[in-house]
């Protein structure tokens, strides 16, 4: 069997919003086919290592799709639109405006499919707006759904609906991305769900192993 | 220099300055006896006669001219919006809203006619510069959330389709109200130019001193403005479109004759001694010295007079708006007061205070100063009622010296600061009902069919507000001043 190959890979970097660092000496690859789960108390830096990494696989010829923290819905417009902007780059700028104003019935469908298999039957046309923390993270989640690609970019992405629905979210994810990189806020979700587990701690990586090596130990150590 | 001294300084300057001004101006009133003029229209105001014609089709000229003047100009504007970084674009659109509607009539009269075009585009091409502006920091001020979520490969014009315009849309909307809400004063005075808008009927009425009449078109007016938001609603919007443009097609006006835009732009703007010969520095020297300086000048001193009345009306007005200094009653009694000074156009109040007072600067200072102090007062009012007070506050004017006044003197000075540039604008417009600012000089050449120096006038009239502007702005930030996403300043 041949090595899987390299998506992108970090040396030895400084990652940051502008003038601070918030990572420093980051030496990681990312491999097709590996499920990471970043790990980490909250402003270690997940987002960021997230951010840098997928800055540098849009450069790729991967096609990559992304749930961020804050979502990036837009709370005027329908979940239907939210939906679909996952694929604005696809289409032209003609398509787009059509779309915001009548959308086509065979888009209905596709993404009415991908919204109830989410579990947010027949909400499609109720503005962003009016729905619940979890709804709305289902709709960022569809979002990607919608989009597809090689690799899905998730930032807490289940941090707002209940545990069984959360593993239930991460493997539709996983069964839809070949590759994925998700910050995670609960621990048993990796150990589920990745095959590779990096732990952030002090502007560092503190480890990076498969995520079946991981020990309560190193945890404990990286939340204490 | 810190902010607070600079604020000290400033206080003494604006002091100075105004009583300089002051000093300068031409305050006497020359009509014989204002008394009678005033009984006369009082007695106007309490017997409004509504049955002459034209009053009704008057109304409904003055609401199309608004409607369809600031829609184009709210599209043209979302057009330009997201290419205001461009300097090109900037500075046209900086350009075309430095000239006031009224100038901009009296242009387009020269091409266009009387033709309902004229008074649509005087509203329309300088509210596009201000739209474009304005939608411009709206645009920009959208959370960049839903921006960065998408494809990094996303075009531009789908960007700002799905992630911007739904994010300021509410505001978008709210802002072109408060222009419709503009327009309607602007298409009004646009009559005094001989457009057929309320204007048009109130010289007329008051020349022949129908006071009657006259109270009857202004109460129209007002009756359209006052209760602007209720009856614009967006789901009508279209209708009240179709009806506007219908209206405004079916007009009967005199036949502009051929070839008119190319006689204006090849040989009416053309600089005499282009056209006839002749030395061009000595022609725009004279224009310059005779015409621009003392119109500037007395533009200069107008506006600084009117803008320390709408000052001290503003700081003294404002508390009364609240009703912990003048009570329930008593704070709406002064936001009626003030909503009926806003709402009328500073040219119409002028005309009408010329009537009574006489031909000075008198008429004019009034009703910039009033009119802008009204403006500044309703601002700092509705800021005043939304400060957190601790229980135990004092009431009365005890609160406005104690708590109000200091609180809100940074927002006193920027608004003060704001208004500069609109009352300049103004005070050069006041010049079209005889007084001698460069509206004066304006309006004589138009009528010498001098369009040449016409041009010459509204570029220095152009560059003075420019330089008002940037003044303003120079001071604000000496000052600290930032008033924040306040769009309902200018």
């Amino acid at each position: 069997m041949s090595k899987p190959s390299v998506m992108t890979k970090l040396s030895n970097e400084t990652l940051g919003w502008g003038e601070a660092p918030v990572l420093q000496g980051v030496t990681l690859d990312v491999k097709i086919g590996e499920r990471i789960a970043l790990l980490g108390r909250s402003g270690t830096g997940k987002s960021t290592l997230l951010g840098a990494l997928r800055e540098r696989i849009e450069t790729t010829a991967h096609r990559a799709a992304l749930v961020p923290q804050d979502l990036g819905l837009v709370p005027q417009l329908s979940v239907f639109h939210n939906v679909y902007m996952g694929r604005l780059d696809d289409y032209g700028t003609l398509r787009n405006l059509g779309t915001l104003i009548y959308p086509r019935a065979s888009d209905r469908a596709e993404i009415g499919a991908i919204l109830a298999s989410v579990g947010l039957n027949d909400m499609q046309r109720k503005s962003a707006e009016t729905l619940s923390g979890g709804q709305r993270q289902r709709v960022a989640i569809a979002r990607a759904l919608y989009r597809g690609g090689e690799i899905v970019f998730a930032d807490e992405p289940v941090s707002a609906v209940d545990v069984t629905q959360g593993h239930r979210l991460i493997e539709h994810l996983h069964q839809s991305f070949s590759t994925s990189i998700m910050a995670l806020h609960n621990v048993d979700l990796a150990r589920v769900h990745a095959t590779r587990a990096i732990g952030l701690r002090g502007g560092k990586i503190a480890f990076d192993l498969a995520a079946a090596d991981l020990a309560d130990e190193q945890v404990q150590e990286l939340y204490a | 220099m810190t902010a607070a001294s600079a604020r000290k300084y400033g206080l003494w300057g604006f002091t100075g300055l105004s009583l300089i001004a002051l000093g300068f101006s031409d305050l006497s009133s020359n009509r014989p006896d204002p008394w009678n003029t005033l009984v006369a229209l009082g007695h106007g105001l309490i017997t409004p006669d509504f049955t002459t014609d034209g009053l009704l089709l008057g109304a409904a000229l003055t609401v199309a001219f608004a409607l369809v003047g600031v829609l184009f100009a709210a599209i043209v504007g979302l057009v330009l919006a997201p290419f205001y970084a461009n300097s090109a674009i900037r500075g046209l659109c900086i350009a075309v809203r430095s000239i006031h509607e009224l100038f901009w009539a009296l242009l387009l009269m020269q091409v266009t006619g009387l033709s309902p075009l004229t008074g649509l585009l005087a509203i329309g091409i300088p509210y596009s510069g201000i739209f474009a502006r304005v939608f411009s920091d709206l645009l920009s001020e959208t959370s960049q959330n839903a921006a960065s979520a998408l494809p990094s490969a996303t075009q531009p014009t789908s960007l700002i389709l799905y992630a911007k315009l739904p994010l300021a849309w509410d505001q978008i909307k709210g802002y072109t109200l408060y222009r419709i809400e503009c327009g309607l004063r602007s298409s009004a005075v646009l009559g005094f130019i001989g457009l057929p808008t309320l204007g048009y009927l109130l010289e007329t009425f008051f020349r022949q001193a129908h006071y009657s009449q006259a109270a009857a078109v202004l109460y129209i007016f007002f009756a359209l403005i006052l209760p602007v938001r209720l009856w614009m609603r967006w789901s009508l919007a279209p209708l009240y479109l179709i009806g506007a443009v219908w209206l405004l097609a079916v007009q009967k006006f005199p036949p502009i004759g051929d070839g008119a835009l190319i006689r204006f732009l090849t040989q009416d703007i053309v600089p005499a001694p282009l056209r006839n010969g002749g030395e061009m520095l000595p022609w725009l020297a004279k224009i310059l010295s005779t015409q621009a300086l003392p119109g500037t000048v007395t533009t200069v001193i107008l506006a600084q007079v009117a803008l320390a009345l709408a000052a001290v009306m503003a700081v003294i007005g404002f508390p009364y708006l609240v009703p912990r200094v003048a009570g329930n009653i008593g704070s709406r009694l002064a936001h009626g007061v003030f909503v009926v000074l806003r709402s009328i156009p500073d040219y119409m109040l002028a005309f009408v205070f010329l009537q009574i007072l006489g031909p000075s600067l008198l008429p004019a200072i009034l009703a910039l100063g009033l009119h802008n102090g009204a403006i500044i007062a309703h601002l700092l009012g509705q800021q005043s009622r939304a400060l957190p007070l601790r229980p135990d506050a004092p009431r009365g004017l005890s609160l406005w010296g104690y708590e109000l006044l200091p609180r809100q003197s940074g927002r006193i000075w920027a608004l003060c600061l704001y208004r500069w540039e609109i009352i300049i604008r103004d005070s050069a417009i006041m010049g079209l009902l005889g007084l001698g600012t460069l509206g004066f000089f304006i309006e004589k050449n138009v009528q010498e069919l001098r369009l040449d120096r016409v041009v010459v006038l509204l570029l220095v009239s152009a560059l003075l507000t420019l330089l008002v502007d940037y003044i303003s702005t120079k001071l604000r930030s000496s000052m600290r001043l930032r008033l924040g996403p306040q769009t309902e300043t200018d």
